[in-house]
């Protein structure tokens, strides 16, 4: 079997690994160099702390294995994947309470949460009037362009094939309807079996390209990077309205606070989330207020220089869940995108779940958690979704 | 300082000038002659004079009786720079002009919620005029605004310029404009490019002994571009200046060669000076050695972009390749009032950025001022000026390649981004697995992602991946600053 994956992001190359492993001739086509697009703009977050028991849950747990084994075949260090755990702290008593009965439920999910006596044993520095926190050990954090780089490496040593610097025009099909490959802009043809969407945040423009289109939005994010320290964050350290804004449909600006130290000594702080299309300029007062946010769990950061700003733009479905698994309105189609701000920790079990569907492993055993996940939800919305995917297209910046 | 009143519009002044060097300075002496616009001009250091005309740091309690610094030679033009700081005195005394001096610019944003009308901008400063710690941040906001903010010292790595005493060409000078003090008493000067000579003169005059001035291209390069020579006697007789105080001081300009290594355990001891072949490339057994003790190199200067590239101004490539900000000929940008003079549309010199300041002040005149958005006036005699000196910059620029061997001095083991301590190694792993731009680079290797965020080593690492100046970054924060300061914005708006 062959098949095309496009897209050489974090999922992209997530997918070429997991293809590969099993055999599978792979051709990775980009218009960008690997890792060029949302993967650089991440903070590498693998949690389980952040998602309600459901299909992505299930989802964060299947690729929480799988970054483990995909570290242990490049090297942990390589790619600097961490076992740092996260620590979701409380701002109120009432949120304390709220954040208690989450961390019930996910236990119930098989998620390790344990709830902390003192949050200053864990994190030193943090502010001491913090009313109460939960740890999260299973949380994990990798940096996603080195992982990216790493694992298409990995696959190119399988014999898989990166061509750089093409773009997905249309798709070829065969007499059946059925999809055998694809035209690029350059008007090259590339036969192959099977295509995977794996192209984040244009992953609207790519699907309806292939005849599959699928609503992907951006949702604009900064986050703010200061010089680097002598470690002083330990875990990733969140407070708990992050939970509720990521799962918020508002179209302002949200900001709650995401902290954490890297390997290079530097601290992230983040996570704004906007629906602004894909405006690039910068938004003065959501770096105030995350510089804000950021000095009320660690007072210490008010002294700190802040280095740089940047921002990216996560790929959302309206129901802010990933899109994955086969096209039934373009079969050969295989979409595996729309995961927000959780790409990252996303997509190693994304790469595992298209390999499943591709070898027939997942029609044999239906999987039946992951099937909130499969494209047919959009299916029969036809009118509603191609309007998405067409505002989609007008907001594309000129490349 | 005095805070003028508001315009209609609401905006603090009708033009915020970023920038007070040769070009800012020009621009906001030609607006308060000719216009009754209101203007605000901000700019990092302690007073107007921006690099060219360095101004030593004030000192606050001056020391009765003691010699005042030696400062004959160092500055050229000193009587323009005189005039025009006469005539930015005279616009703050008359509440026209209000000055930010010791204040950077981290961000400039458009359209801003804010009490600025459409098409205004507002320019987000961090005042650095107390002690580290105290920084605080405020906004100023103008309904034009004009990008004078020049350009840095190009560096490219070799091994042993991380060595104590070896610094960029630009940083010997800032040394000796600031402060008078010589690096060194036994100096190397390498790289290409004019700006070695008047550098070289002065550490020569202050009684430095200036072992050599290592040029990589030769003079002769020059000639090819007569015509532009020609026109440009002025310019050419600065040099011969240079050139004869270089020879009094006996100081060797020596073509065709560059400084391959420096060597030394604590800090430089001496160089390592190779002949450069007609193939751009270090002539192998051609390498001397000086004993030393400072070092500077330059590779000519990178435009200061960052507020453009924020701004999504239209970018354009001077003759060498580098990024430059596109301008018409009353220096406006792509952007509707936005403006950019100086080095930031081209590397030219402190005459050429003169007559820009002047050419951008018209071109904010022409449309703040009610005339016809659609009719360009005519530019005048500076606009003949503008394009006689713009091809003398062209000029230089095309005498003055980096030559493709500098890469061969690099080993494994040189540090190329010295906030990270990246070795050429690592970033050669890189580009070998697939890098194939200065972003990639920095993304697989940490380059550039330090405390001067690649100012220093993203133009080699451009070179190194792509073999050419690569698209500038983005850099969303234009200088550092703690994150308090930013999380009390002393917004005056708010206040208001």
């Amino acid at each position: 079997m062959k098949v095309i994956v496009v897209g050489a992001g974090i999922v992209g190359t997530a997918c070429a690994e997991a293809l590969t492993r099993e055999g599978i001739e792979v051709v990775v086509v980009d218009r960008l160099p690997v890792g060029a697009g949302t993967t650089s703009r991440g903070e590498g977050n693998i949690l389980l702390s952040d998602k309600a028991p459901g299909a992505e849950m299930a989802l964060a747990q299947l690729s929480r294995r799988t970054w483990l084994e995909v570290g242990d075949l490049v090297g942990r260090e390589s790619i600097e994947l961490e076992e740092k755990g996260g620590v979701v702290v409380a701002t109120t008593h009432q949120g304390l309470g709220s954040l208690i009965s989450f961390a019930d439920r996910q236990r119930a999910a098989g998620v390790m949460a344990l709830e902390v006596e003192d949050p200053l044993v864990l994190e030193p520095h943090l502010s001491p009037s913090l009313p109460g926190a939960m740890h999260y050990p299973e949380d994990m954090q990798v940096q996603p362009v080195l992982a990216a780089s790493r694992m298409l490496v990995l696959a190119q040593q399988r014999g898989a094939q990166f061509r750089c610097g093409l773009e997905v025009a249309g798709a070829l099909t065969d007499t059946n309807g059925a999809v055998s490959g694809i035209r690029t802009t350059s008007g090259e043809v590339i036969e192959a079996d099977a295509v995977v969407n794996a192209a984040g945040t244009w992953g609207g423009v790519v699907g309806e390209r292939l005849g599959g289109p699928i609503p992907v939005l951006p949702r604009r994010g900064f986050v703010l990077v200061t010089e680097p320290l002598p470690p002083m964050v330990r875990h990733k350290v969140y407070t708990a309205d992050y939970v509720e804004n990521v799962e918020s449909s508002g179209e302002g600006l949200e900001t709650s606070c995401v902290v954490e130290g890297t390997h290079g000594g530097t601290v992230l702080i983040g996570a704004s989330r906007e629906r602004v299309g894909f405006d690039t300029s910068l938004r003065v007062d959501v770096v105030e207020t995350l510089a804000r946010q950021a000095i009320a769990i660690f007072p210490f950061l008010a002294d700190v220089n802040l280095l740089r700003v940047y921002r990216g733009f996560r790929p959302y479905c309206p129901d802010h869940l990933p899109v994955i698994g086969p096209d039934p309105r373009a079969p050969g189609v295989l979409h595996a995108c729309g995961h927000e701000g959780a790409g990252i920790g996303l997509a190693t079990g994304t790469g595992r779940l298209i390999t499943d569907y591709l070898t027939g492993a997942r029609k044999s055993e239906p999987g039946a958690e992951f099937a909130a996940l499969l494209p047919d939800r959009f299916v029969g919305a036809e009118s509603a979704s191609e309007s998405a995917s067409e505002s989609v297209a007008e907001q594309v910046p000129a490349l | 300082m005095t805070t003028p009143d508001l315009t209609p519009s609401g905006a603090d002044h009708d033009v915020v000038v970023i920038g007070a060097g040769p070009a800012g300075m020009a621009c906001v002496a030609t607006l308060l002659a000719e216009t009754s616009l209101t203007v605000g001009l901000v700019d990092a250091g302690h007073g107007a004079g921006g690099q060219y005309w360095r101004q030593p740091a004030p000192v606050p309690t001056p020391h009765p009786g003691e010699p005042a610094p030696r400062r004959a030679g160092l500055h050229h033009d000193l009587a323009t720079f005189h005039r025009l700081r006469d005539a930015l005195d005279r616009g703050a005394a008359s509440g026209r002009l209000a000055t930010r001096f010791a204040h950077h610019v981290w961000s400039v944003t458009a359209n801003d919620p804010g009490p600025v009308a459409e098409g205004g901008f507002a320019v987000h400063v961090v005042d650095r005029s107390g002690r580290p710690g105290d920084e605080s941040t405020s906004t100023i906001t103008g309904r034009a605004l004009v990008i004078a903010t020049g350009a840095f010292d190009r560096a490219l790595p070799f091994p042993g310029w991380d060595l104590p005493g070896v610094m960029t060409v630009g940083g010997l000078q800032a040394l000796l404009k600031a402060g008078d003090v010589a690096a060194g008493r036994r100096v190397a000067i390498g790289g290409t490019g004019p700006f070695l000579l008047p550098v070289a003169a002065a550490l020569a005059a202050r009684g430095s002994t200036v072992v050599g001035v290592f040029e990589a291209n030769h003079p002769v390069r020059w000639l090819r571009e007569s015509r532009a020579v020609a026109r440009n006697v002025g310019k050419l007789g600065e040099g011969a200046g240079y050139a004869a105080t270089l020879l009094r001081h006996r100081v060797p300009l020596r073509p065709r060669r560059m400084i391959v290594a420096a060597h030394g355990t604590d800090r430089v001891e001496a160089v390592s000076v190779a002949r450069v072949g007609r193939d751009g490339r270090p002539v192998e057994g051609s390498a001397e050695r000086h004993t030393v003790d400072a070092v500077g190199v330059g590779w000519g200067f990178t435009p200061q972009l960052d507020i453009a590239v924020t701004l999504g101004l239209r970018l354009t490539r001077d003759r060498g390749g580098t990024p430059v900000v596109e301008v018409d000929r009353l220096h406006r940008s792509s952007r509707p009032r936005v403006y950019a003079a100086g080095e930031t549309c081209g590397v030219g010199g402190a005459a050429l950025a003169l007559v820009e300041g002047r050419l951008a002040a018209r071109g904010v005149a022409h449309d703040l001022t009610g005339a016809d958005p659609a009719s360009h006036p005519a530019p005048g005699p500076d606009g003949v000026a503008a394009v006689r000196l713009g091809a003398f910059a062209d000029a230089i620029i095309s005498a003055h390649p980096v030559p493709v061997g500098w890469v061969d001095a690099l080993t494994d083991e040189t540090i190329v981004c010295r906030c990270e301590e990246v070795r050429f190694g690592a970033v050669r792993a890189a580009i070998e697995a697939g890098a194939t731009d200065a972003r990639q680079v920095k993304q697989l290797t940490r380059t550039g992602m330090g405390w001067c965020q690649g100012r220093v080593c993203g133009y080699a690492a451009a070179l190194l991946s792509a073999g050419a100046p690569g698209e500038p970054d983005e850099r969303l924060i234009g200088a550092p600053m703690p994150l308090g300061a930013l999380a009390q914005t002393d917004d005056q708006h708010d206040a208001m």
